[in-house]
């Protein structure tokens, strides 16, 4: 039967509504909108023409920084899941609950810095005359080129959503039922094997749900790719911001935002779907 | 209902009423000593700064709002956006300055108003500033752009090519400012275009030709923040697409950098003043503009904290010579042969400008795609 609408349930459910549709709905339908009007002579108007959509989906530079960002984020989120997972594991199964709260609150603490002083501080460590070039050096190693390229903008990731995705798994994996584990342990089933038969799947939703966020921070991200990256190669944040230099072509960077939403629900809808698949409620 | 009052005859309310005056008055009369009239500026940063500003602030009671942008789109859009009057001072480079009048974001000018006599002739009609005999904006300061260099890395002499961007010793360490038009424009004079922007479609794909065989030299696509680390650390040797705005604040501070015009002549970019449409404080804004294209006034632009430039108020040049003549010396503001004015007149410099041709989008598609390559 269905519970009539009380006040009480409202109370609490309508800012949060109301705030969706004034701040994600109605800017999204903006958005939309947006994507079909034309612009002259720097001046934007409202129109209905598909011009836009054609221009951007028919340059091949387009869907090159599609690909790229799409295979970066997805690098990104595999990456990240993989080296956080062993400390989110340590943090879980092998600390004291003293420790472990201070292994949390240090995951935290990188949050208290603006990610773009903590991208800017790896310029530091990464170039050519930077403090890991200068160690490289004592022991005659020797420069490398790490600023500017592809690897860069993949520590910019980490240092974006690593200490999110160590938070998100840990929380999975303290709630993990124990005796699961103690049963494969008295079943004889090996430290290695008991991970990967009875830690990765009892814990699939909050590890899936960790790169998720990972893939989500990484795809729109423009700090690290520029910063890091040294603008290359395009991204589809450094396309949109490239699009609006050239006399307001803010319609034009409408269907690029559109298209990175587009993606993130379709990837977001199928890693939920694949992190509860088999799950009963 | 009788009031209740208190044994001095106070009633609650009038003692609340008293007690709340006497804790405002200290602010009140606070403000009545500072009200100052805001003035609302809309200018690249550093234009409203306290080394640009403080003095005109102090005699005339005023306090400028600024608003900063990065890039004339950028600024285009928040005047757009804005409801007429929003900005009383409008700072523009010149390439906008035709589209602010176009759209009729900025108010005409008397050119009595200001001492346009001082100003260099070439400046005096300036482009741009002028449409059908009447003045809508004011250039205050300009530069060149160049070849930036790393000193250590390269001669002068070696710098004072565009083709040196080629050269095997600085593959992947050639950077570029990430805006077509500088960078593009820089490549059509090496490409021989005597009008670099102003190119048939016969030299526009020699432009882009050429542009793409310098793809494997780059190091990378930098913006503002990112151009000044990449060359004060000495990521990159050499920059595409900048000149002493940049390299000149970076010298200040010790590094070693510097800008040349080569020798196939560089750009010029300027930056001019307007005064908003609908302005209600216009006359202020008017006054701001006398100040800062005054001598005086020219003289403190030439050494904004935020970016150096060039000035066009020929007394403006002898304020500085007397204030600050090292400064004067690096900027080329001297007497001797070679100065700024002797580099624009020798031919050397271009405009920086939108293509003529071509349409911007098409100089901007094919900016994305050179940097996809």
């Amino acid at each position: 039967m269905r519970r009539p609408i009380s006040l009480y349930g409202l109370t609490f459910s309508l800012p949060l509504l109301v705030w969706q549709v004034l701040f994600f709905v109605f800017p999204l339908l903006f958005l939309v909108a947006l994507s079909f009007w034309t612009v002259k002579n720097f001046v934007m108007s409202p129109d209905f023409d598909t011009v836009n959509w054609t221009t951007m989906y028919g340059r091949a530079v387009f869907w090159q920084a599609y690909g790229t960002t799409l295979a970066m984020a997805a690098v990104a989120a595999i990456l990240t899941s993989v080296l956080a997972f062993p400390a989110a594991y340590a943090i879980a199964f092998k600390l004291s609950d003293t420790a472990r709260r201070w292994a949390v609150f240090l995951m935290v603490i990188p949050f208290f810095t603006s990610y773009l002083v903590r991208v800017y501080s790896w310029q530091i460590f990464l170039s050519d005359n930077g403090i890991i070039n200068v160690i490289l050096g004592w022991i005659g190693l020797g420069p490398y080129q790490m600023l500017n390229t592809v690897g860069a903008t993949m520590v910019g990731y980490l240092t974006l959503a690593f200490p999110l995705v160590v938070l998100l798994q840990l929380f999975s994996l303290v709630f993990i039922d124990r005796t699961l584990i103690e049963a494969a342990h008295n079943l004889r089933c090996g430290r290695l094997r008991t991970v990967f038969a009875v830690v990765i799947p009892s814990a699939r939703t909050g590890l899936v749900i960790a790169g998720l966020f990972c893939f989500i921070l990484s795809f729109g991200d423009f700090v690290s790719p520029v910063y890091l990256g040294g603008g290359e190669p395009t991204t589809l944040s450094i396309l949109i911001t490239d699009t609006t230099k050239s006399g307001q072509q803010w319609p034009r960077a409408a269907v690029i935002a559109l298209t990175m939403i587009g993606t993130l629900m379709i990837v977001a809808f199928a890693a939920v779907k694949f992190a509860y698949k088999g799950k009963t409620k | 209902m009788a009031t209740m009052s208190s044994p001095l005859g106070l009633t609650r309310r009038s003692l609340l009423a008293t007690g709340a005056a006497a804790l405002a008055t200290p602010m009140l009369s606070r403000r009545a000593f500072a009200q100052a009239t805001e003035l609302t500026m809309l200018a690249w940063y550093g234009h409203a700064e306290p080394d640009m500003v403080a003095e005109f602030e102090a005699e005339n009671n005023v306090k400028f709002i600024p608003k900063y942008y990065t890039g004339g789109d950028n600024m285009l859009g928040l005047i757009s956006q804005s409801p007429p009057g929003t900005f009383d001072v409008i700072l523009s480079d010149a390439e906008y300055v035709q589209a602010l009048n176009a759209a009729g974001y900025v108010e005409e000018l008397d050119p009595a108003d200001y001492a346009l006599d001082e100003y260099f002739p070439e400046f005096q009609q300036f482009p741009g500033n002028w449409a059908d005999g009447k003045l809508f904006s004011l250039v205050t300061r300009f530069g060149f752009l160049g070849v930036a260099y790393n000193t250590d890395a390269l001669t002068e002499a070696e710098a004072a090519n565009y083709n040196v961007f080629w050269d095997p010793k600085l593959t992947g360490k050639v950077g570029h400012f990430d805006w077509h038009l500088p960078n593009l424009g820089q490549l059509s004079l090496l490409s021989g275009n005597a009008a670099p922007y102003d190119i048939d479609e016969a030299a526009w794909a020699a432009v882009q030709e050429k542009t793409m065989s310098l793809r494997s030299q780059i190091g990378g696509f930098f913006d503002y923040g990112g151009t000044f680390s990449s060359l004060n650390d000495g990521q990159m040797l050499a920059f595409c697409g900048i000149g002493d705005w940049i390299t000149g604040v970076l010298e200040k501070s010790g590094a070693k950098v510097k800008s040349v015009i080569p020798e196939q002549g560089g750009l010029q970019w300027s930056e001019c003043f307007s005064i908003g449409k609908g302005s209600a404080k216009a006359d202020l804004a008017k006054k701001w503009i006398q100040y800062i294209t005054s001598a005086k006034g020219q003289a403190k632009s030439a050494q904004m904290a935020a970016y150096p430039a060039i000035v066009p108020n020929a007394k403006g040049w002898e304020v500085l010579q007397a204030e600050n003549p090292d400064e004067a010396k690096r900027q080329g503001m001297t007497k001797d042969a070679g100065n700024a004015m002797d580099l624009i007149r020798s031919g050397r410099i271009q405009y920086r400008q939108w293509p003529i041709q071509q349409d911007l989008e098409t100089w901007n598609d094919f900016w994305s795609e050179y940097k996809g390559a």
